[in-house]
């Protein structure tokens, strides 16, 4: 660097890099937090996209957003607000002002702002003059022209020069905070290795960015953000998508079981069955199903078959599996279903998160069946929750659903790579009898589970199915007294699984009178917000619950412990319906949102301020 | 006992079977326990899965493993099972309304994918279970419960569906010639692919004789031809009508009329790739033309779903990094702290 700059040290900085849908605002994004990661930061990201995989150029629709929240302390979301905004376009500036703070940083591609891009942003007249842009440092630079003119002679068309310009943004943003730039290029280097001209080229431009942020001294000054302290040991970036899948590889290769998967694409599930579809090499089957219904009856065949099987979906697809889940529940045949929640109902927002199926989940099929429903709350423990899924259908012999969402799906963070060997063993359910005294529904006395007898086992032949079964011998059953027992069984054989749970645990002050309770991917905003309103001087404690059905077994005594209990969540009030059923005896206060995003800290620091009080 | 000295009462199981006296479907069950100690498949290897209707109690009354599955999802359950584990011998039985209504869409991906299945579809043009409502086969005009003054809607025709769905192995039998219906179920069993089976079958309480016409004794010969590979498509009792191909459409003849001789008639190809005289042969409708049996269609690709998927692992894990959980964990971008 030639010119002295002012260097500050600070705690965490939030960043949000927007653009039209194609001018590749997500890998920009992945690059910088994944540089950050390396560089020894913890990071968060949030990856915020339209449907529409090219809404019409230049409008708000269209525009595709990722925020990376980076830190020198614990970082556990990808930050409410950021502290630059980066926008490509008028469109993008029109969709994310509202994600700026208030003294932060605008920097925008002034090429872009011309009177026919701000027309299609919707701004009436001048966008900076409608945009409150008081406190705000803004950051003019011809970005596109910039990145044409550093491009003007390498031999490649307009088009492919333009696609460049979001190096240009990386860029200057690298500067600013001071990151290197070797793992832009050597992704680069990887990615484009067949087309050394498209290395060169980004390679270029990222550097114009960085020198022209440098250079025209806009900036009064660099920041510079130390490493986190964190845990010893190795680490990779993961979001929670391929956590999942990587937690169910452990399991499979744990309990010595083929890993099957039996699926159907939709958003933002998909990236399971992607992962799990390039894992040939550890042997996986995938099964890309012609529906949702066929993927999760594929994975019940291979579950009677003996694989550890999975089907991964989303709400709508989760609705269309009902009726199959129920035969697993009939069968007591290990399944494990991923249901990566998004907004609802019907297609609703299938870019955007929720917590709006957990009542689905609970209860979402015909008769009395019932079912062991977890929830993950990080994008990396997704990991250790998709694990954990996947022992307790086998070793209870029950469909067990995941639940996850779309911010967690998407979401990435560094991944401390955890030693198998910590992990608790998979014992598979083998028949413990010699096939002559053998029966499909003989049970364990203790905990009401059946053996798993598959196809290949001479002597064990046995026919399941979704008609009632004879308790013990499993033949067709229509004895009234049968009905009955067995339904009471599978209901204890669920509940029965909540001795193999840990205890929930509480995270703040013990002696408060206010417990949050959260649940699922919302971990990270409570416990944000708990921490900055414990620093502030107030006593609040937080529990969050990863295991919804069953509960873990000192729920209610912890719930005792407190004199109010405010429950949050991404729904009209799903989980706190479930404790007002488990736990009647006391006055639950919710917070509520719903608008497709994840809690905003502020947000819930008011609730929980305001809980405080009243 | 070796799997040779088997008998077909050695695959029952010890449930009492429950179908309607009369029903069509014992024949078709005995005409598979006939088949069964011929499969080469030991019990432990054998499984059956079905859907949901009168047919699909089928698993419950053989001693293999079975699965009674939900309604149209025999397919796709069998497709678990036999992708899981290809070295399993995987029947899906289904019915009219299993398979071409609620499960038309498993129906066919099943073939378009070859999956290597033997699946017997009971074809009585009536929902039985739910008590005589018309099902996708149903002749339009047909008069149901839930058509009192007869449907409007055209029927289905399964082999058509296979064909169009590129399947690989058609036939068609009746339960009341089980006989035959033994040598198609084993002709099934031995193609390698997806192998669908129509059984002609007779609902004796909903559907009583829908299928007499062509079934009835004294005119079977007379109404259906019995296909068989290599073999010119003769039929009738006297064995004296055949079938030409005439301006791209089958033909009925009768031989020695017009100077039409044996060497005149069509030899049946059921191996050939080329579908377009099996779509004939399998749309033939009496009265114009003889119901086709037998095998109209086998013809093997090189490899089934269930083989592809196993090979694909296979080649990739033989030039693979990764060979282990831990060694993906550190696969790409790692750092140590």
């Amino acid at each position: 660097m030639s010119k002295e700059a002012k260097v500050i040290e600070i705690e965490e900085v939030a960043i949000r890099f927007s653009g039209d849908s194609g001018d590749g605002m997500q890998l920009t994004g992945t690059l910088f937090s994944d540089t950050s990661a390396l560089f020894g930061n913890d990071v968060s990201t949030f990856p915020d996209y339209p449907a529409e995989i090219r809404a019409p150029q230049g409008t708000v629709g269209g525009v595709s957003g990722f925020q990376v929240h980076f830190g020198h302390t614990r970082i556990n979301t990808p930050g409410d607000y950021c502290d630059v905004l980066v926008v490509m376009n008028p469109a993008a500036l029109k969709a994310n002002f509202r994600w700026i703070k208030p003294d932060g940083i605008l920097i925008y591609d002034s090429d872009s702002f011309d009177a026919k891009g701000i027309e299609k942003a919707g701004y009436k007249s001048d966008p900076f003059k409608e945009e409150q842009l008081e406190g705000i440092q803004v950051i003019s630079a011809p970005i596109s022209s910039l990145t044409r003119e550093t491009l003007k002679d390498i031999g490649l068309d307009q088009k492919s020069i333009l696609r460049c310009k979001n190096m240009f943004a990386l860029g200057m943003v690298s500067w600013l905070y001071d990151r290197p730039l070797d793992h832009a290029i050597s992704f680069f280097n990887k990615k484009f290795a067949s087309k050394p001209i498209l290395i060169e080229a980004n390679t270029k431009v990222l550097h114009s960015g960085y020198y022209y942020a440098e250079t025209i001294e806009a900036f009064t000054s660099n920041y510079r953000i130390k490493p986190a302290e964190i845990e010893k040991g190795k680490y990779r970036t993961i979001n929670g998508n391929t956590a999942a899948a990587w937690g169910m590889l452990a399991a499979a290769q744990k309990a010595g079981l083929q890993l099957f998967l039996g699926s159907y694409p939709i958003t933002p599930a998909t990236g399971i069955l992607e992962e799990l579809a390039a894992r040939k090499d550890l042997g996986v089957k995938t099964f890309q199903a012609e529906d949702e219904i066929a993927g999760v009856c594929t994975a019940i065949g291979a579950s009677f078959a003996g694989s550890l099987a999975v089907t991964s979906t989303s709400g709508p697809g989760l609705a269309l599996k009902g009726e199959a889940i129920g035969l697993a529940v009939m069968t007591e045949l290990p399944l494990v279903i991923i249901d990566v929640q998004r907004g609802g109902p019907s297609t609703g927002l299938p870019t955007k998160t929720e917590q709006s199926d957990l009542m689905q989940a609970l209860y979402g099929r015909n008769g009395e069946s019932p079912i062991v429903v977890l929830a993950s709350s990080t994008p990396s423990n997704c990991f250790d929750f998709a694990y954990m899924a996947s022992k307790i259908a086998v070793e209870h012999m029950t469909p067990v659903i995941l639940l996850s969402d779309g911010f967690l799906a998407n979401g990435s963070e560094p991944w401390r790579i955890p030693d198998l060997n910590q992990f608790p063993e998979i014992k598979v359910p083998k028949p413990n009898t010699d096939a002559k005294d053998w029966m499909p529904y003989l049970r364990d006395e203790k905990t009401q589970v059946r053996t798993w007898a598959v196809p290949g086992m001479p002597g064990f032949e046995h026919r399941v199915g979704g008609l009632e079964k004879m308790n013990r011998t499993g033949s067709v059953s229509y004895v009234p007294e049968n009905h009955e027992l067995m339904t009471h069984i599978r209901e204890e054989k669920v509940q029965n699984v909540a001795r193999d749970i840990p205890n929930q645990e509480i995270i703040g002050d013990e002696d408060a009178e206010l417990l949050i309770i959260g649940w699922g991917g919302t971990f990270g905003h409570l416990v944000s917000a708990l921490t900055e309103i414990r620093r502030e001087g107030h006593k609040v404690a937080l529990a969050h619950f990863n295991y919804i059905n069953p509960l873990p077994a000192n729920t209610g005594e912890l719930l005792s412990k407190f004199k109010k209990h405010l429950v949050c969540e991404i729904n009209l009030g799903q989980f706190v319906n479930h404790l007002r059923m488990k736990f009647p005896e006391y006055q639950y206060r919710q917070f509520n949102k719903i608008m497709g995003l994840p809690f905003t800290v502020n947000d819930l620091k008011a609730a929980i301020l305001k809980n405080l009080e009243d | 006992m070796t799997i040779n000295e088997l008998k077909p009462e050695d695959f029952k199981s010890d449930q009492m079977v429950r179908w309607c006296a009369g029903c069509g479907d014992h024949a078709i069950l005995n005409s598979v326990l006939k088949a069964m100690p011929q499969l080469g498949f030991k019990h432990e290897d054998i499984v059956f899965i079905s859907g949901i209707g009168c047919s699909s109690r089928f698993p419950y009354y053989l001693n293999t493993y079975g699965v009674h599955g939900i309604h149209g999802r025999a397919m796709p359950i069998a497709s678990g099972v036999k992708v899981a584990n290809p070295n399993l011998c995987v029947w899906v039985i289904t019915g009219d309304g299993d398979a071409l209504a609620i499960g038309g869409n498993h129906f066919i991906h099943l073939i378009r994918r070859d999956i290597d299945v033997n699946l017997i579809l009971f074809n009585n043009q009536i929902y039985g279970l739910t008590k005589g409502q018309y099902s996708p086969t149903s002749k339009e005009g047909s008069k149901t419960k839930t058509s009192p003054f007869g449907t409007v809607e055209r029927p289905f025709k399964p082999g058509a569906i296979t064909i169009g769905a590129r399947g690989s192995f058609f036939a068609r039998c009746i339960d009341i010639m089980p006989k035959h219906s033994t040598e198609v179920f084993l002709k099934a069993a031995k193609h390698h692919g997806a192998s669908i089976v129509e059984v002609l079958q007779n609902c004796v309480i909903f559907n009583d004789q829908v299928w007499s016409d062509i079934t009835d004794r004294e005119n079977r010969e007379d109404r259906t031809i019995l296909l068989e590979h290599g073999k010119p498509m003769i039929f009738g009792k006297a064995r004296d009508k055949g079938l030409i191909l005439k301006n791209n459409q089958l033909n009925v003849v009768q031989l020695g009329e017009d100077g039409i001789t044996e060497s005149d008639i069509l030899v049946h190809d059921a191996y050939s790739e080329f579908a377009g005289i099996h779509l004939l042969l399998a749309n033939m409708e009496y009265p114009r033309f003889p119901i086709a049996l037998g095998v109209i269609r086998a013809y093997e690709s090189p490899a089934t779903y269930d083989e592809k998927v196993a090979n694909q692992i296979t080649n990739v894990q033989s030039t693979a990094k990764i060979k282990s959980v831990e060694e993906l964990f550190l696969s790409g971008q790692v750092w140590e702290v």
